[in-house]
């Protein structure tokens, strides 16, 4: 008998067969050369334009949408990679209604902002369906720069580089380049491989060796790597998953979630996939939201998104919210897991609820339990593998300016480094910049 | 409901909306739908002479320039009078009044400027039953090249003279069609009252290439490689035609003469400033031909509102705002206003501090957290921020009262005053 959706335990194939792609189809669809056209004709060109103050890699908004208008969608997209090397992925993944559409004056007015998002995708995805990599190579400078990381951070240094003359070598820990636009990312928000088609148009730059299963603490190290080169960038981001601490989270079937959506990302069969029939995560982060949205894609019955503090705490947008709610997954906040209790595998989680007072979170005494055989910790990364000798910021590396680290000759960028949101568009801009200072410094 | 029943020269129909001389007008089964639809009159496609028929191009005869989302924004048309013989066109005409008696059935013609083919066409509508005739002097394309249509409206003496041949050749009521395509739209008005015409109707279709094709390098619309200028109409038109419209009905010469107006009307507000400019009634097409017959339906229901809304009867709107009409030198020199921006309305998209930074007086201060405020001591009033800004109503102009002092000038308010009486004015009579 096949697999249901009631089917106990951690199983595949819950959902028929045609129902995956369904369920992972882009999540919001792209706009056709007319609803651009109608699209872009709602943006009002505003003066020192809001939204583009709000793009942490300040895209002129309004320029790329008035190119998009005059039937000049590849301008556009210079305008937007000019800026934002990832502008393709920035475009679906980018929390726009915290960004650059919260700021639009039309959110003001209407509470409809120009679709600004939607806009940069059908933009950088007319100029990538051409196969064109837009920018050349500045005249050989003769420096090397060791880029560590081939995330967002990684590949934003890396472009710009080598765009100024300089040979980068590209280092990854992972089989592939793209860090969480290839791994960390739901499916359904980055079609088609998009991740790795971005990655391969970007290297049509040139200048850019990439060199995949490469480690830092492991297969490399800091020391040989600032000998050899005449600048490093780090962009390792967030390697360590933060440990629940409550008992019996060892027990089988409680996993990391950025683990489960890299499994899924990866997978060639989604159907293949097997996925609890009572899911829990256990956050509030846009890892929480990912991970527990494609569990419902995948067929779990009930999912339960369970967040010790407020919605409004939550880092996850009321958008992405408001996303997880509407395909089934409910959200319980003011609780925090005391136990994943089982016979063997886990079978229920008892939660404590909380409240807030003058000492900060406390559990209170009234606790529930929520049945459980897959359970996902979504409670935020950590850096792990530092190397030596680099000053630490809290819990990140210390970096000032753009992205200078304590150690001279080493920048830093991405979630590893202190400051700024874990945003993949915040990791562009900070490794366009330390690029930008890293050649300002090699031209001396 | 307010009693639309208009009456223009002598013709009667149920409302002041009459469909223009054009294709929509140009078979039995059309004009049958239209009057089915609720238009109060109709003017017949162009006829020419007996014989063979003209004949039209058999690619693209319109081109359209469009906004985003394809509204239609002006239309522009090479196709020529009507390419069916008079006689089917005649039959068609008698046997659509007979069965719409109550509606207006106006027929326009354009035959060559000789008194014999007038004289030869004339009777033969006065048969079909037609409530009048419509003088066709204004179509710029095919036709003009041929001695007819805008050929003779651009030549006020031609005008007076086709019209004088009709008016003593037929007892019906003769509307003369005035091109725009001329330097002053009152020569050929006067010329068409000189001939006796009972009214003009205006304007007909501007001279214009709508775009060009960047690939083929020519104009559109393009048969086989190659364009030509077409008649322009719809909404991008109606300014230029309400102005004409105002200076004939404003003109001493003219201004007893009855004007049909034409040109952009799209909806019932269109045709309310047409008639307060003057125009005893509109005629419209290109609005049908985007929307279809229904339209009328909103003019209908729009204008009796207003009117209701404004306790007036179709009449008393005609012409109510062409004493308003002057001349620029007439205009009050101490009428003092200051643009002023409503702070809880604005959206902070500071385009009107960008359009008076970069194109006028810098009188917009852009202060902390975007908010925009008029510089009076700057501010000349003129207009552009309240015309770019996306808000309406969010950005007035304010009057200065009279004893008040403007802050740019340093000068107070005063009474009534124009460049007649200006001093920088040359030619200024002093006040002794």
């Amino acid at each position: 008998m096949p697999n249901t959706q009631r089917t106990p335990g951690v199983v595949q194939g819950r959902l028929p067969a045609g129902a995956y792609d369904q369920n992972f189809a882009d999540m919001v669809a792209p706009l056709d050369p007319h609803e651009a056209a109608v699209a872009a004709d709602r943006c009002y060109f505003c003066h020192d334009a809001p939204c583009t103050v709000a793009c942490p890699t300040s895209i002129d908004v309004p320029l790329f949408i008035r190119q998009i208008a005059t039937g000049t969608a590849e301008a556009a997209a210079r305008t937007i990679l000019s800026q934002n090397i990832l502008g393709g992925m920035c475009a679906r993944v980018c929390p726009t209604e915290t960004l650059c559409e919260e700021a639009c004056v039309r959110e003001a007015a209407e509470g409809k902002p120009v679709e600004i998002g939607r806009l940069q995708r059908f933009a950088t995805d007319t100029l990538m369906a051409k196969g064109v990599q837009p920018f050349t190579r500045a005249a050989p400078t003769g420096k090397r720069v060791a880029v560590v990381g081939a995330g967002p951070a990684g590949l934003a240094a890396a472009h710009r580089l080598a765009m100024l003359g300089h040979e980068v070598t590209l280092y990854d820990a992972r089989e592939k380049a793209g860090g969480l636009n290839e791994y960390g990312i739901a499916a359904y928000k980055a079609v088609n491989d998009f991740a790795q088609a971005e990655v391969d148009w970007l290297l049509r730059i040139g200048g850019i060796a990439v060199k995949n299963g490469a480690r830092l603490g492991r297969d490399l190290d800091l020391g040989t790597l600032r000998a050899e080169f005449d600048a490093v960038f780090l962009g390792i981001g967030l390697a360590g998953v933060n440990a629940l601490r409550a008992e019996g989270e060892d027990k089988p079937g409680v996993r990391d979630a950025v683990e489960f959506i890299a499994e899924l990302r990866q997978a060639s069969d989604l159907a293949a996939l097997p996925v609890g029939r009572n899911v829990v995560v256990i956050g509030g982060g846009m890892t929480a939201v990912d991970a527990a949205v494609q569990s419902k894609l995948l067929g779990a019955e009930n999912v339960t998104i369970v967040y010790r503090r407020g919605e409004a705490e939550m880092g996850a947008s009321a958008y992405e919210r408001d996303h997880a709610t509407s395909h089934g997954v409910r959200i319980v906040t003011h609780a925090a897991p005391l136990r994943v209790l089982g016979n063997g595998a886990v079978a229920e989680v008892e939660f404590a609820y909380t409240e807030t007072g003058p000492e900060g979170l406390r559990l209170t005494d009234q606790t529930f339990r929520l049945a459980a055989d897959q359970v996902f910790k979504a409670i935020g990364q950590t850096l792990a593998g530092v190397p030596e000798g680099l000053k630490l910021a809290g819990r990140k590396i210390a970096v000032s300016g753009p992205g200078r680290t304590s150690l001279k000759g080493v920048w830093a960028g991405g979630d590893c480094a202190a400051g700024g949101d874990d945003l993949t568009v915040t990791a562009v801009a900070e490794g366009r910049d330390a690029a930008m200072d890293i050649h300002a410094a090699l031209k001396g | 409901m307010a009693d639309l029943t208009s009456e223009f020269v002598g013709i009667k129909s149920p409302n002041p909306f009459w469909l223009a001389s054009a294709p929509p007008t140009d078979k039995e089964y059309n004009v049958r739908r239209a009057f089915d639809a609720g238009w109060g009159g109709v003017v017949w496609k162009t006829l020419g002479e007996d014989g063979p028929p003209v004949v039209n191009v058999n690619g693209p005869r319109y081109g359209a320039i469009w906004g985003a989302d394809r509204r239609l924004l002006g239309l522009n048309n090479i196709e020529l009078i009507t390419d069916r013989p008079l006689e089917v066109n005649l039959r068609e005409i008698k046997q659509v009044k007979r069965d719409y008696p109550d509606r207006a059935l106006v027929v326009s013609l354009m035959v060559p400027c000789q008194e014999d083919a007038w004289k030869a066409i004339l009777p033969r509508i006065e048969e079909t039953g037609a409530d009048g005739i419509e003088l066709n002097f204004g179509c710029p394309h095919g036709m003009a090249e041929r001695g007819m249509g805008s050929a003779v409206g651009q030549v006020p003496e031609y005008i007076e003279m086709v019209t004088r041949w009709c008016k003593q050749n037929t007892r019906m009521p003769v509307i003369v069609k005035l091109t725009p395509n001329i330097t002053n739209i009152l020569y050929p008005a006067e010329a068409a009252k000189k001939g006796g015409a009972d009214a003009v109707s205006l304007i007909n279709t501007i001279n214009s290439i709508t775009s060009v094709d960047l690939d083929g390098f020519a104009p559109e619309p393009t048969i086989d490689g190659k364009g030509t200028h077409g008649g322009y109409c719809g909404p991008a038109v109606k300014p230029i035609a309400l102005n004409m419209v105002a200076e004939i009905a404003r003109h001493a010469g003219t201004a007893d003469l009855p004007i049909s107006g034409i040109g952009g009307v799209t909806t019932w507000r269109d045709a309310a400033e047409f008639l307060a400019l003057g125009a005893g009634n509109v005629q419209v097409c290109t609005a049908a031909m985007t929307y279809g017959f229904k339209i009328v339906q909103e003019m209908i229901s729009g204008l009796s509102d207003y009117l209701d809304a404004k306790q007036m009867a179709l009449s008393d709107l005609v012409g109510r705002a062409v004493p308003n009409v002057t001349d620029w030198q007439y205009l009050n020199l101490n009428y003092v206003t200051k643009a002023q921006i409503d702070q809880d309305a604005c959206i902070k998209c500071g385009r009107c501090y960008a359009a008076c930074e970069d194109t006028s007086h810098q009188a917009i201060a852009m202060g902390e957290g975007r908010v925009f405020t008029v510089k009076d001591e700057e501010c000349v009033a003129c207009n552009l921020c309240v015309d770019v800004c996306p808000v309406e109503g969010c950005i007035t102009m304010r009057k200065l009262e009279k004893g008040t002092v403007d802050p740019r000038t340093g000068q107070e308010v005063g009474d009534y005053a124009n460049w007649t009486t200006h001093p920088n004015n040359p030619a200024a009579q002093a006040a002794q």
